[in-house]
């Protein structure tokens, strides 16, 4: 391998893939497993929040994914944007679904958990809130892939579209804690607290935090896959009109 | 630039134009809402700034989509970008056009309509300070989000999809000088964000939009 | 409003165009044609998409100062991709396009005229985007004098496209690319258009023209672009790849 910018060639991209796909998939599919059932069924109740606390172990995790997933879209965006890689434009695209999904996840899982804890379902706390607010920031982004034809345009706009919604998601994220101090705990996980949760909980956590990261890899490159193979079509259809 | 803000006031006033249907709907909004939420008029003081900021977004919101998607239809967008005048001041130009004739009424008419739902006294002045601050980043934000749709057939409410989530930092800080202000607090610390807001818009969007019009014109 | 009272009209020996093109150049980097005369556009293996694909490929031609440049081909053979490659509103595929910086007045099918303003502000609007002040010369070009006080919207097909050609002489730019310029042009119009060319043309002008009919240009050349309507996906095009999985 001499570069990573090879993977910008589909092919290579294709083939690359089709191998990792089936380890990603396995890897995720254990740690999944292993996080889940030994976070819900092999981890004490916690002494404030009882059994509730074990929807952390996909709570959690998808919060982080959520963003991620974004992060990743704007990286990608970057890329198409400055270096006009095709794959990086369609793994932003194939990427946002995926995250939109977890952000639906994070905010449904909150939702049942606020409920025992805060006495209710909602509550306009500034990390939900932010969070509801990137699920709009999803939506819009993929209603502008949709709604352009020509795939390079559509790629352009929702590259600007990304950069600036960036921006403004920063901007919107401390607007939001101005405007209402909020319930929510502080961030659970985090390297530089010493120590945030106890040991019993931690390790399954990690293992479940890991199966999120591999699941939403295996997501994405399905998906790119798919949106690699469409264009494929597309080009193959266009080649036979032409000729 | 001057040509082009010139011609779009010109535009905007004449017969066709839609002008004035933005004041008139922040009007309908701000009317209609005490049929909503009940004819007491100590709720209606305690909503008061919020609905006057958010019926001045919407109005903004109304007449995005004529921003561009006009000159687009009849070619005007293909020739100006073949001028001297780069697009980013066609941008910038049109952006200053929407507020002139959508925002700048909106500052004007807003403390009548704060009669209307009891805002207390002491928050007119803010009210009229936050919303002359905040409108031109509506402006500016709109502008950006009409340059990216301004390829998609009836892309209005796209249009809305892509501009609202932006919105909410505008949002968040002008209501909120309305509602300090209303309440007799100091409210500048909030007028000096959302005055942050507007500079950086209207510094850094042009340019975003002038991106997004060349995608769409090629 | 009596607009062609207000401005003066320049005197005879005052060119319209610009000073003549041998005493002072307007180009950057000045190229000489076979003839000797300034090259205003030339266009070296060229290669347009529209709607992201490859529509042409390999184009080549020069146009040089007092020439006409007549683009023929079957409808949706990439004329108007063409032209809005040359007018930079399309980037090329590939290939190279030589031009003055701001030496390109495109004209598309669309007018490109705002139905609530009259035709002199029409054209005084034009007039203060390009920076230009003669729009008398145009007014009379294509004789708009009867129309000026009259709303756009109000016109007739040809004479909002009579305005919409008039429009050209106010950019005050040396190489008019036209798309379709006779459309809705009755015989009489036709014919002042071609007048109207031939004098940017000898002005020192040159124009690039789609157009199916015979303008009767003097110095014009015919430039058929079906050999150059590509057959393939461009090569860099990455879903092409003949080996893909």
């Amino acid at each position: 391998m001499s570069s990573l910018w090879e993977y910008a060639n589909p092919r290579k991209f294709m083939t690359t893939s089709a191998a990792l796909l089936p380890w990603v998939s396995g890897i995720a599919a254990l740690c999944l497993g292993v996080g889940l059932v030994w976070g819900f069924f092999f981890t004490p109740d916690d002494f404030r929040m009882g059994s509730t606390v074990k929807i952390f172990y996909v709570h959690v995790p998808s919060a982080i994914m959520a963003v991620n997933a974004w992060v990743m879209m704007l990286v990608c965006s970057l890329i198409w944007v400055i270096r006009r890689h095709h794959v990086s434009a369609l793994a932003a695209k194939a990427a946002a679904p995926v995250g939109m999904v977890f952000t639906a996840i994070a905010l449904f899982t909150g939702a049942i958990w606020g409920q025992p804890m805060w006495g209710t379902w909602w509550e306009w706390d500034p990390r939900l809130t932010a969070f509801l607010i990137l699920f709009l920031f999803y939506l819009g982004y993929m209603a502008l892939w949709e709604a352009i034809e020509n795939p390079d345009s559509a790629a352009d706009l929702t590259s600007v579209l990304c950069l600036v919604g960036s921006v403004f998601a920063v901007i919107s994220r401390y607007a939001l804690v101005f405007w209402n101090q909020g319930l929510h705990q502080g961030a659970t996980l985090s390297l530089d607290a010493e120590q945030n949760i106890a040991d019993e909980f931690w390790y399954p956590a990690l293992f479940s935090l890991a199966g999120f990261g591999f699941l939403f890899l295996a997501l994405v490159l399905y998906r790119t896959q798919t949106e690699i193979r469409a264009r494929r079509l597309k080009a193959l259809i266009a080649q036979e009109r032409m000729a | 630039m001057k040509g082009l803000f010139k011609r779009d006031l010109a535009l905007a006033i004449r017969a066709g134009g839609g002008f004035g249907l933005g004041l008139a709907f922040f009007l309908i909004v701000t009317i209609l809402v005490p049929f909503g939420v009940g004819p007491n008029t100590a709720t209606l003081s305690i909503i008061a700034p919020g609905v006057l900021w958010i019926g001045a977004l919407l109005a903004c919101l109304l007449s995005l989509d004529r921003v561009f998607q006009v000159d687009w239809e009849d070619g005007s967008l293909d020739l100006l970008a073949t001028s001297p005048l780069p697009l980013e001041n066609v941008a910038a130009a049109k952006a200053l056009a929407h507020w002139v004739t959508t925002g700048l009424p909106l500052v004007v008419a807003a403390p009548i309509l704060g009669l209307l739902l009891n805002l207390p006294m002491p928050g007119y002045l803010w009210l009229m300070l936050s919303l002359a601050l905040g409108t031109p980043a509506l402006s500016a934000i709109g502008t950006f989000g009409a340059a990216l749709t301004v390829g998609v057939k009836r892309g209005g409410l796209l249009l809305s999809l892509l501009v609202l989530p932006l919105y909410v930092p505008t949002l968040i800080f002008g209501a909120l000088v309305v509602t300090r202000g209303a309440a007799g607090l100091d409210a500048t610390t909030p007028l000096a964000l959302l005055a942050g807001i507007t500079l950086a818009t209207l510094a850094g969007l042009p340019f975003a939009a002038a991106a997004a019009l060349r995608v769409n014109l090629r | 409003m009596q607009l062609h009272t207000e401005i003066q009209v320049p005197p005879h020996d005052v060119h319209i165009f610009g000073p003549p093109q041998p005493e002072a150049e307007p180009f950057p980097h000045p190229q000489l044609s076979a003839t000797g005369e300034a090259m205003h556009v030339s266009v070296t293996n060229l290669a347009c998409a529209r709607g992201g694909l490859q529509v042409l490929a390999g184009v080549q031609f020069a146009v040089s100062s007092g020439q006409a440049l007549v683009l023929k081909g079957p409808n949706g053979s990439g004329k108007t991709t063409l032209l809005r490659t040359l007018a930079g509103l399309t980037p090329p595929l590939s290939g190279q396009i030589e031009t003055a910086p701001d030496a390109i007045a495109y004209a598309g099918h669309a007018d490109g005229l705002k139905a609530q303003l009259t035709t002199a502000e029409n054209l005084r609007f034009w007039a203060e985007v390009f920076g230009t002040s003669g729009i008398a010369e145009a007014v009379d070009a294509f004789d708009l004098h009867e129309l000026l006080d009259r709303r756009a919207g109000e016109l007739s097909a040809g004479q909002k496209r009579r305005l919409s050609l008039a429009r050209l002489l106010v950019t005050g730019r040396l190489v008019w690319c036209l798309d379709e310029p006779t459309v809705s042009l009755d015989a009489e119009n036709t014919a002042r258009f071609a007048r109207a060319v031939e004098a940017h043309l000898t002005g020192g002008g040159s124009a690039i023209i789609a157009t199916h009919i015979d303008l009767g240009l003097s110095r014009s050349e015919t430039l058929d672009i079906t050999p150059f309507v590509a057959k393939s996906l461009p090569s860099e095009d990455p879903f092409s790849d003949e080996a893909f999985a």
